[in-house]
């Protein structure tokens, strides 16, 4: 790959807030979330439920529903800020120059449209394409996502495809329009792990052919020690740990990086009781002043109720007080 | 490998299949079909044309059934009204009519209580107000009122009746459209297509649209019963049509007063018609009531 290309940074995102405003109370849903992604990166984005992970997908699209509201920061794609954009011009770069795949593949297909259909409108939303034309290029969509028989899967209606073939079709769709970026919102957890294995193998591969940026959003951190190059940890709405993904599986800094590690399964640890952390995330309503993980914490103390700063270790960033040393916590992808 | 085009079913298919499964429905459908071919066949296979007063002989006014003109030795098989009209002939004209009104005022009414109640389960906020608020006041008034005073505004024709019933029956559509579109909005297909940077228009036509589709053409099948018999009983009122082409209740007025004297067949058979049209088209919106009702689905 051209090293050029490869160090252009297609989306950035400074400081990027999201808020619930409810009658309880203003929800920090996303709080301060910075990221970037480059040409053919693939960037992991791990938390728990509620977390803030989709929603932080969700306002890079400008997909919050009210009362969700983002209220500052900036959402930068080459430079230019998608927050400022007139709702026209947002909806050409949606499904054009960022696509996204959702959760459930059983659900993001619409149950009485044939595949070609949508696949065809798709393309035709964005280029001026005639009927026969775009029907060729939704065929070799679904043959390049590795489906057999394309054609006559473009004539089947999603109920009659099963989970991991509706999957392909919603990758291939993400496709269609050779998009900058591809944001996959926890794409393969409702699939066997065999099919979530190929799909996984897929994208990489698809990614670092075309050079589209990829961010994948999971909850699953084995997902990202095998797929991503940079991993960003979310908790409560804010980011507490990133960096190369290396560097932070093996040697984490934040104690719910560590903790998440512990609670991973893994076969250098066959027969020891996994641990967990103890406790469940609290609610946005419930969160915490300071670090948001303070209440589930091993190692907090009284200084923990402040916000802790940004620490910088090359590429390596958390925030915490008491970093863990590093030597807790490895794992081998 | 065995081509898999050969088992897809199609949802039309499936929807076909689920339906034959009641006999009861099958009945009535095959009732229906007859009297809307009938209806529509009426200048062919009526044995009179009831509208042609010159075909009308009022010698041979009120004859009991089966009687034979003592004139020109007509056989009427339903007997004849006081102006002497041959029922059978009035009867399938005066169907056609029904037929006509119900089927015209339900497709118009869908129409545009469909498009209002998508946009406003889909736009939300003052436009879902502004619509749903219309909806409401029309819906407070009883729809017989509301039909009585267009007409009294309008005055009588066919066109003025057709007018009227879809003014009474629009709300219906538009609020049981607005609950599908706002149910259906909130699921991931709706988010995926706005994902993919569709247009609106097309989002709500081509992807909300069909999805809301079965519980409306539930209320509409039901709706043209409804819609016949409320033509019925404005013709009855004598507010509907005028006199020289009776539909179904005006045929039924026409006879009302001769009820009493024995002459019962006036009324009667054209009663009869339109109580097993609206029973037909009833049998056919249970089943599609069933067969539609996502919770009654085993898919």
């Amino acid at each position: 790959m051209n090293s050029d290309l490869s160090e252009q940074t297609v989306l950035s995102v400074e400081h990027l807030q999201m808020q619930f405003a409810t009658r309880g109370g203003v929800l920090k849903a996303v709080d301060d979330v910075s990221f970037s992604v480059r040409r053919g990166e693939i960037l992991g984005i791990v938390g728990e439920s509620g977390s803030g992970k989709s929603m932080t997908a969700y306002s890079i699209m400008r997909l919050i529903d009210a009362p969700g509201k983002i209220v500052g920061g900036r959402v930068l794609l080459d430079g230019q800020n998608l927050l400022e954009l007139p709702e026209e011009q947002m909806r050409r770069v949606r499904g054009k120059r960022i696509a996204m795949i959702f959760q459930d593949p059983m659900m993001t297909l619409n149950p009485v449209l044939r595949i070609d259909t949508q696949m065809i409108e798709a393309l035709r939303a964005h280029q001026s394409l005639g009927k026969a034309q775009a029907r060729a290029m939704a065929r070799d969509a679904l043959a390049r996502v590795g489906m057999s028989a394309p054609d006559e899967r473009l004539l089947a209606y999603p109920h009659q495809l099963s989970g991991g073939m509706r999957q392909r079709v919603a990758i291939a769709i993400a496709l269609l329009n050779r998009p900058e970026l591809i944001i996959c919102d926890e794409p393969t957890t409702a699939l066997d792990v065999t099919i979530q294995g190929q799909i996984l193998n897929e994208m990489q591969t698809l990614c670092r052919e075309s050079g589209t940026a990829l961010i994948w959003i999971t909850h699953d951190l084995a997902v990202v020690a095998g797929l991503a190059d940079k991993v960003c940890v979310m908790y409560g709405g804010k980011i507490v740990e990133s960096g190369a993904v290396q560097q932070v599986l093996e040697q984490p800094r934040h104690p719910y990086t560590g903790g998440l590690i512990a609670s991973s399964p893994s076969r250098n640890r066959r027969g020891q009781p996994l641990r967990q952390i103890a406790g469940a995330m609290p609610s946005l309503a419930e969160l915490p002043s300071g670090c948001p993980f303070r209440t589930r914490c091993p190692h907090a103390t009284a200084i923990c109720a402040t916000m802790p700063p940004v620490e910088l270790q090359g590429q390596h960033m958390w925030r915490c007080f008491h970093p863990l040393q590093q030597t807790t916590g490895a794992m081998h992808g | 490998m065995a081509s898999i085009a050969a088992d897809i079913e199609t949802p039309l298919q499936a929807f076909l299949r689920q339906f034959r499964a009641s006999r009861m429905a099958l009945l009535g459908a095959l009732v229906l079909l007859i009297a809307i071919a009938a209806a529509l066949l009426a200048p062919w296979i009526a044995p009179q044309n009831p509208y042609d007063l010159a075909q009308i002989d009022i010698l041979d006014a009120r004859l009991p059934p089966g009687a034979v003109s003592p004139e020109h030795g007509t056989t009427y098989l339903l007997g004849t009204d006081e102006q002497g009209r041959d029922m059978l002939s009035a009867i399938l004209y005066g169907m056609r009519i029904s037929v006509f009104v119900g089927l015209t005022s339900t497709v118009v009414a869908l129409a545009i209580g469909l498009v209002l109640g998508l946009l406003a389960g889909y736009a939300g906020g003052r436009l879902d107000a502004l619509i749903m608020r219309v909806a409401d006041i029309q819906l407070s008034f009883p729809s017989i009122l509301i039909a009585l005073i267009l007409l009294a505004v309008l005055g009588p024709g066919l066109g003025k009746i057709v007018l009227a019933l879809i003014a009474v029956q629009w709300a219906y559509y538009a609020r049981t459209a607005r609950s599908a579109a706002i149910v259906e909005r909130r699921k991931e297909y709706i988010e995926a297509a706005v994902g993919l940077g569709l247009p609106p228009s097309r989002i709500v036509f081509r992807h909300l649209l069909p999805n809301c589709l079965p519980p409306l053409i539930v209320v509409a099948a039901l709706q043209v019963a409804s819609a016949i018999s409320l033509e019925a009983t404005l013709s009855f009122l004598g507010l509907g049509l005028p006199v020289t082409e009776p539909s179904l209740g005006l045929l039924i007025a026409n006879g009302f007063n001769y009820l009493l004297s024995g002459k019962y067949w006036i009324s009667m058979f054209p009663g009869a018609a339109l109580l097993v049209l609206i029973v037909a088209i009833n049998l056919v919106a249970d089943q599609l009531r069933d067969v539609l009702n996502p919770r009654l689905q085993s898919l």
